[in-house]
C-alpha cells in the first residue's frame, strides 16, 4: 500500500513540552504552591489486618500548628473504587484495616514537621486479626476474610470458554502445560504522587494533581465530598509517569481534598516513595497455568488457562485485570477454541491494579514460553511456528475481537531479520541464547469504566482573533508518553497548518471530556475527537472564504499555512491583503506572495463570525461479543509486537546479561516515530526490569521489604542494551489517519522472549520471575542433578 | 532552632540565605528559593531527580545539607541556559527525543554536563555509567545516551538507535 505524504505527521518532531521540560521550568504538582498552603499527612495501619477499637484524634488536634484532623467520622462511609461494581474502599478505615498502609485518618499542619507531629499523637487502638498474606493462603477454607461483601476472599472471578477446548484436545496431537509465577511490580515512576487542594468559599474545589485519569478523579471527588461536579475542577500538571498505578483517584487527593474544604485553605500532600509503594496499584502477582494443544503439523488447537491472581486488600482495577489476563490471548495467533477461568483474591497487602500491558504481561510470559516448548517438540523452528499460526488482517479472534489491522507478519519478519536469527538461532557458543516472541494489545478499551454512552474523548479548537495562532483545549493526560505533541501534530496536519502554530492546553476537566491515559487510548481516541474538531474548524474558515472569494468550498484547502485553491492559478486576494495589512500596519512578518496565508484566512472568518471555535467528539462503535467480560479486550484496535532478545547466563553465578533486544511494533501510522521508538525502549526496559530483578517484597507480618528504589531495582543505564527498535506501520482504519496503539503493547514480548533466550543459553525453563542469579543457579543446578540422577 | 548563615555561589549569583541546620539542599533550593527545577524524587539518594552539580560535582542534593554548600558553587537545571540560548545538551536532549515526562531530566541533564567537562569524547559506556546514578523510567536511557553522545560529537550524523555504531571507536 502506498503510504500518503504528510506535511507534519509521521516525522520527527521534537515534543511540544520539551523545552520547559529541558530547562527545569515545566511544573509537575510539587512545584506548585499557594500563598496560605497547609501541608497535608496520613495515618496509616501499621498492621496488616486488625479491628480498630478507638481512634483519638484529642491530643493530635492540640497540637498548635494543627489545623486540621478528619478521619471516617468526618468524611463519611461512601464506598468508591474504579469499577462501581466493586467499589470496596472508603477513604478511611473505621472498623478495621485491611493492610500494612491502610489509611485511618488525615492532618493538615502549617508545615509538614507539624503533621507529621501530629500523626504521631492520633491514639489507634486496634485488635489484632489473623491475616493472610499470599493467594494460596486466602483461598483456605479457613482463611480469615477480608471483606464481608466477598466471602472466600474472592474479589472477582471469570470463567469463559469459547469454541469447544475438550473436543479440540482430542484431536491434538501436542499437549503441553506450563506454569509461570511473576512478581508483585511497582510502577517506578520517578515522581512520586502529589496534588494541592483549593476550595473558594462559593462553593467550588479545585484540585492540582498527578494524575492519568483526571476525568475519573473529578468523578470520584464528586461522589466522595457531595460537591456538584461542575464545581469540581481537576486539573493535571505536568506528570512525572504514570504507566498505570495513577490511573485511579487516591486516598491523597481525596484527604487533599476534605482538609481543604474543612481548613477553606489549600492543601498540599505528597507521598512519600515508601507511600508510592504501599499506595501500590500496580502490577499484580500472577499464578498462570497454560495447556496448549497442537497438531503435529504445528496448528494451535485450543488453550486451556487457568489464573489466579494475588490482588492486596482492595480491587482497585482487579476485575478488568483478571479479564484482560485472559482475553488478550491466545491473539495475535490463530485459536479456535479457548478456556479461561480467573480468580483474583484479596490478600492482606496493599492493593494492585493496572500497570503498563495491564493483565496480559505474565500471560503472555506463559503462552509465548508455551509456543517455543511446542516448537522444540515438533523440531519447528520458534518463529516459523507463530507465522504459521499468525492472524491477518480482517481475522477476528474466538473472543470476538477484530484485527482491523494487524502488521504482525512484518513485524516477526523484521526482529528475524534484525537480529540476524537465522544465523544465531542454535549455533551460539556456550552460554549464549536467544529467544523470540510476540506481543498484542488493544488500542483503547472499547468501554468506559463506568457504564456510560458518554464519549471517550471530546475536542475543543479555538483559533485566537488574531489569526495566528490555534488553541487546543482537551482534557488528555499528557504523562510523558507524548500525548500533548500528538494532539498537536494532529491539530495541525488536519488544519494543513505548521506545528508551531498550534498550542496545547490539556489535561483540564475544564476543558474536554477524556477518559485519560490508559488501556493506550489516547492516540487513537483523543487522536480522532482532536481530528474532528479540526475539521470542523477547517470547514468554518473556508465556508467564509469561499463566501468572500466566491469559489466553491470544495475547491478549497489548507496546506502549510496556506489556502489553495484547485482548478485555479490565482484568486484575487488583493483587497482582503490589502484590508489585512491595514489592519496591522507598523507589525513585521505580515504576509506575502500570491497566496492568502491561514493567519488572514481565520482572521476573515473572526471578522464574519466572531470567534472560531470547533468542537469534536469520539466513541468507539459497538464492538465485540456479547458474552459477560466481553467489555474487557475490546478495543476499535490491536497494536503487535515481536522481540528477539540475545542473552549470556554465567553458569557458575546464575548471573544473566541481556546482550541485544531486538523489537518492533505495528503502530499503525507513527504519529511520530521518535516517540513511539521512546514508547518501545521504555517498554523494553519496564519489561527487563521485570524480568530479571523486580520485586515488592514483604516479611511475615506484611511489613514492606522493598519501600525505596534503592531496595526496589528498576533498570539503571546500565542494565540496558543498546536496542534495535524497529517501527512497522499498518494501515488501520479504525485509527486516524491509520494511527493505533504503542504504550503498552511494546512490553509484552520483553519477559517472554528473555525466559525464552535463557532457556536456548542453557536447556533450563525458569518458570519464576524476577531471574535473579540466585534463582537461576538453583534451576540449573535442580535441572543437572535432574540430568544425573 | 538557630539558623545557619550561609553564602554561596547559585547559577553564577551570589546568594545568602539563613537555612536550619537540618534543613537539605534540595529543601532549600525548592521551597525557600523556588527553584523547583531539581526535583524531589526519593529523598533517599536512590533516583538522582535532584541531582545538582556542587563545585560542577554532580550530587543528590536530598543527601546534602543546606548549609554545607557554603562558600561553595552550585549548578542547578535553571542556570543552564545562556539567557534565550540553551546549552548545547539541552538542546540535544529536546531533538533527540531524550525526554518524556522529563523528571529525570534536569538530574539527568546536570550528570551529562559533568561528564562532558571531565570526558569531551565518552564512549558510550562512559554516558551508561555518568547517568548511572539517575533513574529513568520512561525513555529505556537509549535516547538519552545518544542525546549526549551526539552532544559530545555534534558533527556525528547517526540516526536514532544508531550511536553504537558511531561510538564504539572511542
Amino acid at each position: 500500500m502506498k503510504k500518503k505524504q504528510f506535511d507534519v505527521l509521521n516525522t520527527r518532531a521534537p515534543r511540544v513540552d520539551a523545552a520547559i521540560k529541558a530547562t527545569g521550568k515545566a511544573q509537575y504538582a510539587d512545584d506548585l504552591n499557594r500563598t496560605g498552603q497547609l501541608y497535608g499527612a496520613i495515618l496509616q495501619s501499621p498492621l496488616a489486618h486488625a479491628k480498630i477499637i478507638s481512634i483519638d484524634t484529642a491530643v493530635a488536634s492540640r497540637l498548635p500548628g494543627v489545623k486540621a484532623i478528619i478521619t471516617a467520622k468526618d468524611v463519611g462511609l461512601t464506598k468508591y473504587g474504579v469499577s462501581p461494581a466493586r467499589y470496596d474502599e472508603t477513604l478511611f478505615a473505621h472498623d478495621k484495616v485491611r493492610y500494612v498502609g491502610d489509611e485511618i485518618a488525615a492532618v493538615a499542619a502549617i508545615d509538614l514537621e507539624t503533621a507529621h507531629a501530629a500523626l504521631e499523637l492520633i491514639k489507634v487502638e486496634y485488635e489484632e486479626l489473623p491475616f493472610v498474606l499470599t493467594a494460596e493462603e486466602a483461598l483456605n477454607d479457613n482463611a480469615p476474610q477480608l471483606h464481608d461483601d466477598y466471602p472466600g476472599n474472592i474479589s472477582a472471578e471469570v470463567h469463559q470458554e469459547f469454541g469447544d477446548t475438550a473436543a479440540a484436545f482430542k484431536e491434538c496431537d501436542f499437549i503441553h502445560t506450563h506454569k509461570l509465577v511473576n512478581k508483585r511490580q511497582d510502577g517506578g515512576f520517578i515522581e512520586p504522587h502529589s496534588c494541592i487542594a483549593e476550595y473558594d468559599h462559593d462553593g467550588r474545589l479545585t484540585l492540582h494533581t498527578s494524575t492519568q485519569v483526571a476525568h475519573y478523579v473529578q468523578r470520584t471527588v464528586s461522589m466522595m465530598t457531595g460537591i456538584p461536579i461542575g464545581r469540581v475542577r481537576i486539573v493535571r500538571p505536568c506528570v512525572g509517569g504514570g504507566f498505570g498505578p495513577k490511573c485511579e483517584a487516591t486516598p491523597l487527593e481525596m484527604s487533599a481534598c476534605f482538609l481543604a474544604i474543612k481548613t477553606g485553605c489549600p492543601v498540599k500532600i505528597t507521598y512519600s516513595r515508601e507511600q508510592v509503594f504501599l499506595h501500590s496499584r500496580a502490577r499484580h502477582q500472577f499464578y498462570h497455568e497454560m495447556t496448549t494443544g497442537f497438531k503435529k503439523d504445528g496448528t494451535i488447537m485450543a488453550l486451556s488457562h487457568k489464573c489466579t491472581l494475588d490482588g492486596g486488600a482492595y480491587c482497585s482495577f482487579g476485575i478488568a485485570t483478571v479479564y484482560y489476563a485472559g482475553s488478550l490471548l491466545g491473539a495475535p495467533y490463530r485459536l479456535p477454541n479457548m478456556k479461561y477461568d480467573g480468580m483474583r483474591v484479596y490478600t492482606n497487602k496493599p492493593a494492585c491494579g493496572a500497570q503498563r500491558g495491564h493483565g496480559g504481561v505474565a500471560a503472555r510470559a506463559c503462552f509465548e514460553q508455551q509456543l517455543d516448548i511446542i516448537a522444540e517438540e515438533l523440531k519447528i523452528d520458534p518463529i516459523e511456528l507463530r507465522q504459521m499460526n499468525m492472524m491477518e488482517t480482517g481475522d477476528t479472534t474466538c473472543n470476538a475481537l477484530n484485527m482491523s489491522s494487524l502488521g504482525m507478519k512484518e513485524s516477526l519478519e523484521a526482529v528475524q531479520k534484525g537480529s540476524n536469527w537465522k544465523k544465531k538461532k542454535g549455533k551460539l557458543p556456550a552460554g549464549k541464547g536467544i529467544g523470540a516472541a510476540c506481543g498484542f494489545f488493544v488500542s483503547g478499551a472499547g468501554y468506559p469504566i463506568y457504564r456510560s454512552d458518554t464519549f471517550h474523548s471530546t475536542a475543543e479548537i479555538k483559533v485566537a482573533e488574531d489569526g495566528g495562532t490555534v488553541i487546543l483545549r482537551s482534557g488528555i493526560a499528557e504523562i510523558g508518553q507524548g500525548a500533548d505533541t500528538m494532539v498537536a501534530m494532529i491539530t495541525a496536519e488536519t488544519l494543513g497548518i505548521p506545528l508551531a502554530d498550534v498550542r496545547v492546553d490539556s489535561g483540564d476537566t475544564d476543558y474536554s471530556v477524556d477518559l485519560g491515559a490508559y488501556s493506550s487510548r489516547q492516540t487513537l481516541m483523543s487522536g480522532h475527537a482532536t481530528k474532528d474538531a479540526a475539521e470542523n474548524v477547517k470547514a468554518q474558515i473556508l465556508a467564509v472564504v469561499a463566501e468572500k472569494l466566491e469559489v466553491d468550498v470544495k475547491n478549497l484547502d489548507i496546506k502549510a499555512g496556506y489556502i489553495k485553491i484547485k482548478g485555479r492559478k490565482k484568486a484575487d486576494i488583493k483587497p482582503f491583503r490589502d484590508y489585512y495589512r491595514k489592519e496591522h500596519r507598523g507589525w513585521s512578518n505580515l504576509p506575502d506572495g500570491d497566496e492568502m496565508s491561514f493567519t488572514e484566512a481565520a482572521r476573515m472568518a473572526y471578522l464574519e463570525k466572531g470567534t472560531i471555535v470547533g468542537t469534536g467528539k469520539y466513541k468507539p462503535p459497538i464492538l465485540g461479543g456479547k458474552f459477560k467480560g466481553a467489555a474487557v479486550g475490546t478495543s476499535p484496535a490491536y497494536g503487535g509486537s515481536a522481540q528477539v532478545v540475545e542473552v549470556t547466563v554465567d553458569r557458575d553465578t546464575g548471573k544473566i546479561t541481556i546482550d541485544a533486544m531486538t523489537d518492533a511494533h505495528d503502530c499503525g501510522l507513527a504519529i511520530n516515530k521518535t516517540m513511539v521508538e521512546g514508547q518501545m525502549q521504555g517498554s523494553l526496559s519496564m519489561g527487563l526490569g521485570e524480568a530479571m530483578f523486580e520485586e515488592v517484597k514483604f516479611d511475615e507480618k506484611g511489613q514492606l521489604l522493598t519501600p525505596s528504589i534503592g531496595e526496589y531495582r528498576i533498570a539503571t543505564a546500565l542494565d540496558m542494551p543498546n536496542v534495535d527498535t524497529i517501527v512497522i506501520e499498518s494501515n488501520e482504519p479504525n485509527g486516524p489517519y491509520g494511527a493505533k496503539e504503542v504504550g503498552e503493547g511494546a512490553i509484552m514480548p520483553t519477559i517472554p522472549a528473555i525466559l525464552n533466550a535463557v532457556y536456548d543459553a542453557t536447556g533450563v525453563r525458569i518458570t519464576e520471575l524476577p531471574l535473579t542469579p540466585e534463582r537461576v543457579l538453583l534451576a540449573l543446578k535442580e535441572a543437572e542433578a535432574e540430568k544425573t540422577a | 532552632m538557630k539558623k545557619c548563615h550561609i553564602t554561596f555561589q547559585l547559577n553564577g549569583i551570589t546568594c545568602e540565605v539563613l537555612v536550619n541546620p537540618n534543613q537539605t539542599l534540595v529543601r532549600m533550593l525548592r521551597d525557600d528559593l523556588g527553584l523547583t527545577g531539581t526535583k524531589y524524587g526519593c529523598g533517599e539518594g536512590d533516583c538522582g531527580s535532584c541531582t545538582v552539580l556542587l563545585d560542577g560535582e554532580p550530587v543528590n542534593s536530598c543527601l546534602m545539607l543546606a548549609a554545607q554548600v557554603d562558600g561553595h558553587q552550585i549548578t542547578t537545571i535553571e542556570g543552564l541556559a545562556d539567557g534565550d540560548k540553551l546549552h548545547p545538551l539541552q538542546t540535544s536532549f529536546i531533538e533527540k527525543g531524550a525526554i518524556q515526562c522529563g523528571f529525570c531530566t534536569p538530574g539527568m541533564i546536570l550528570s551529562a554536563k559533568n561528564l562532558l567537562e571531565t570526558q569531551p569524547n565518552p564512549s558510550e559506556l562512559e554516558v551508561r555509567t555518568a547517568i548511572s546514578g539517575n533513574l529513568c523510567r520512561c525513555t529505556g536511557y537509549q535516547k538519552i545516551v545518544e542525546a549526549i553522545l551526539a552532544t559530545a560529537s555534534p558533527d556525528c550524523q547517526c540516526s536514532s538507535g544508531d550511536a553504537k555504531n558511531c561510538h564504539e571507536e572511542d
